[in-house]
């Protein structure tokens, strides 16, 4: 029996997420490849949690501290940002509105954050 | 024992906690399925966050956390900048907030490997010492631990300025052209490097000193501003795909020296991502990426009007606004191909509102995009979706392409290289091999340009001189604003 260590298990991960990243996003069509950019954008602002894992270290010194703090401000920037402007950018993708509703202008769904063009 | 506290070491455990971050980057993964089509996308970036958020309260259950203050304060500071900007962004101004975002996370990054570098003090990368004639390093972490850390301070530093440099760029602080140091740049590039790959191989050899891992650090930043500084605007967006790569990759490291599975699994995810994207863009632009990263276009092969330029001997038909209107109104089929420059004139808006009369007189239409409109990758669907142009109505190259025979009008607006045929008729053109749009294969095509000066490659475009098109010269945003005004006259 091969005992694996944490190296060899993490490389295993890392080995194993690099295929599967392979595979999702080449589904990925060209017309959400800004989104899609800016939404794994978002997710390496994982690297906020390396942040907070030092944070909990015993015995930082002041200078420690206070690289840390930029980086937890540097990671939030990077998650809360690139997830709100994901979403604002997909929402503004939406198929041909039926014609009935175009005519009559009446906005049924007032959240869906539409200019309010006034149509034809 | 009392009951809370065994809840309380449960939630603590390993185990549970372990189990927190395998949901957090299921969630990542399903999360990015979902942008496989418009209408799952929203959701998708929504279960991301939610896995985001999981992996941030699994991370504070580790025992042992602390500066709780701190930790309030930094993440505080953060949506205080992040949710504004965030809000604001224009849409045309995307790149430079994606390219901004990318650096933060990169400097994070950076930051992150110093202070590992600091808390293990002298116990950092190999300090092995022979007890029963095996080495093993004693009260620090195993050598690999600096390797990671090590690489990941490095890309992390290069992404952190490379980004801020495209930044720059984008938001026209710093001239767009390519800023080089001519033929020293390669050069100099490849011993930044090199220096900072010798500074880090001397830490992980166990040389505790914070002045190498500094100056390691510094030197990595002179190489992101290096690498980036003599990349033209137009080569944005494999530039911008590249450091996503490269934040990704570096996140991926840090999870690595961690031990922490979900850093490990979104940083090699974005990773991946950063470099199908990078390499989908440099192919749609007919050019190695190690060429763009060399530097500015025309370095190498200065383009000659070569045999191009003698064969157009042909005139240019210029048409008008009321011309152009008449012609677009009696075609069924009009695709639209928007360009960078129709970005630049902020022309979405008036073009939708063309299209809309288009439609309402019973015209089918459609939009033609070619991979590298705009200056990030997708930039230009974004553009379009803002203007309220339905999604059904984009056509990627590929399905635009056959579509064009039986088109009876192509509107070209700011849009030049990409639809030049000489990238499939003329071997000896710079852009020869290059996927473009086959406009010409329609019955009949108009290009709203400004002038007749070539694009951004700097080679004439045998399009124009087609005896089927006419040309409307003119900013495109008025231009197309007098197309509708003349076909709502008609």
């Amino acid at each position: 029996m091969i005992l694996a260590s944490v190296l060899t298990t993490n490389l295993a991960i890392l080995v194993l997420a690099g295929f599967i990243g392979f595979v999702v996003i080449s589904k990925v069509p060209n017309t959400l490849h800004t989104p899609l950019m800016s939404g794994t954008n978002a997710i390496h602002g994982i690297v906020l949690l390396g942040g907070l894992l030092l944070l909990g270290l015993p015995e930082l010194g002041a200078f420690s501290k206070a690289l840390l703090v930029i980086a937890v401000v540097f990671g939030t920037i990077n998650v809360v940002g690139g997830f709100l402007v994901t979403d604002r950018m997909l929402d503004m993708f939406k198929s041909r509105p039926k014609p009935k509703q175009d005519e009559d202008g009446a906005p049924a769904d007032g959240k869906a954050g539409s200019d309010g063009k006034a149509g034809t | 024992m009392s009951g809370p506290l065994i809840a309380t070491s449960f939630l603590q455990s390993e185990s549970f906690i372990y189990v927190l971050y395998i949901i957090a980057f299921s969630l990542f993964i399903q999360g990015l399925r979902g942008l496989s089509g418009p209408t799952t996308a929203v959701r998708g970036n929504r279960i991301a966050a939610v896995g985001m958020a999981i992996a941030v309260i699994a991370t504070l259950l580790i025992p042992g956390e602390g500066n709780w203050g701190l930790i309030v304060l930094g993440v505080a500071l953060g949506v205080a900048v992040g949710v504004p900007a965030a809000r604001r962004v224009k849409m045309t101004a995307m790149p430079q907030m994606v390219a901004l975002f990318n650096g933060v996370g990169g400097g994070a990054v950076a930051i992150i490997s110093w202070v590992e570098f600091r808390s293990h003090g002298s116990t950092y990368g190999s300090h092995a010492v022979e007890v029963g004639g095996e080495l093993v390093n004693l009260g620090g972490p195993p050598t690999y631990v600096a390797i990671f850390s090590i690489f990941a301070a490095i890309v992390g530093s290069v992404s952190f300025w490379g980004s801020n440099i495209a930044f720059g760029k984008l938001q026209e602080i710093l001239p767009g052209r390519p800023i080089t140091l001519g033929r020293a740049q390669q050069f100099v590039n490849l011993a930044l490097l090199a220096l900072a790959l010798a500074a880090g191989v001397d830490l992980v050899a166990g040389a505790h000193s914070e002045l190498i891992f500094i100056g390691m650090l510094l030197v990595a930043a002179l190489l992101g501003n290096a690498v980036v500084l003599p990349i033209g605007g137009a080569d944005m967006p494999v530039v911008i795909s590249l450091l996503n790569a490269f934040t990704g990759l570096s996140a991926a490291a840090t999870g690595m020296a961690l031990n922490n599975p979900a850093l490990i699994v979104a940083g090699m995810i974005v990773g991946a991502s950063g470099s199908i994207l990078t390499n989908l863009m440099a192919k749609a632009m007919n050019r190695s990426i190690p060429s763009i990263v060399a530097g500015g276009f025309g370095g190498g092969g200065a383009v000659e009007g070569a045999a191009g330029a003698g064969a157009h001997d042909g005139t240019v038909r210029s048409t008008s606004a009321a011309d152009a209107a008449i012609q677009l109104a009696y075609a069924s089929r009009v695709v639209v191909v928007p360009g960078y420059g129709m970005a630049v004139a902020q022309a979405q808006h008036a073009v939708r509102e063309l299209t809309k009369e288009l439609e309402a007189r019973g015209v089918e239409v459609s939009y033609a995009i070619h991979p590298v409109a705009g200056r990030m990758p997708g930039h230009m669907n974004v553009l379009l979706a803002e203007a309220d142009v339905p999604y059904d109505q984009l056509r990627e190259m590929d399905d635009a392409n056959p579509e064009f025979q039986r088109t009876d009008v192509s509107l070209v607006i700011g849009a030049n290289d990409v639809t030049n045929p000489a990238a499939k008729n003329t071997p000896s053109s710079p852009i020869y091999g290059m996927p473009i749009l086959e406009v010409a294969d329609s019955r009949s095509v108009i290009v709203i340009k400004r002038s007749m000066n070539p694009g951004f490659a700097g080679i004439e475009n045998e399009l124009y001189f087609d005896p089927k098109t006419s040309m409307l010269f003119g900013d495109a945003k008025s231009a197309v604003s007098e197309i509708t005004a003349e076909l709502a006259a008609l």
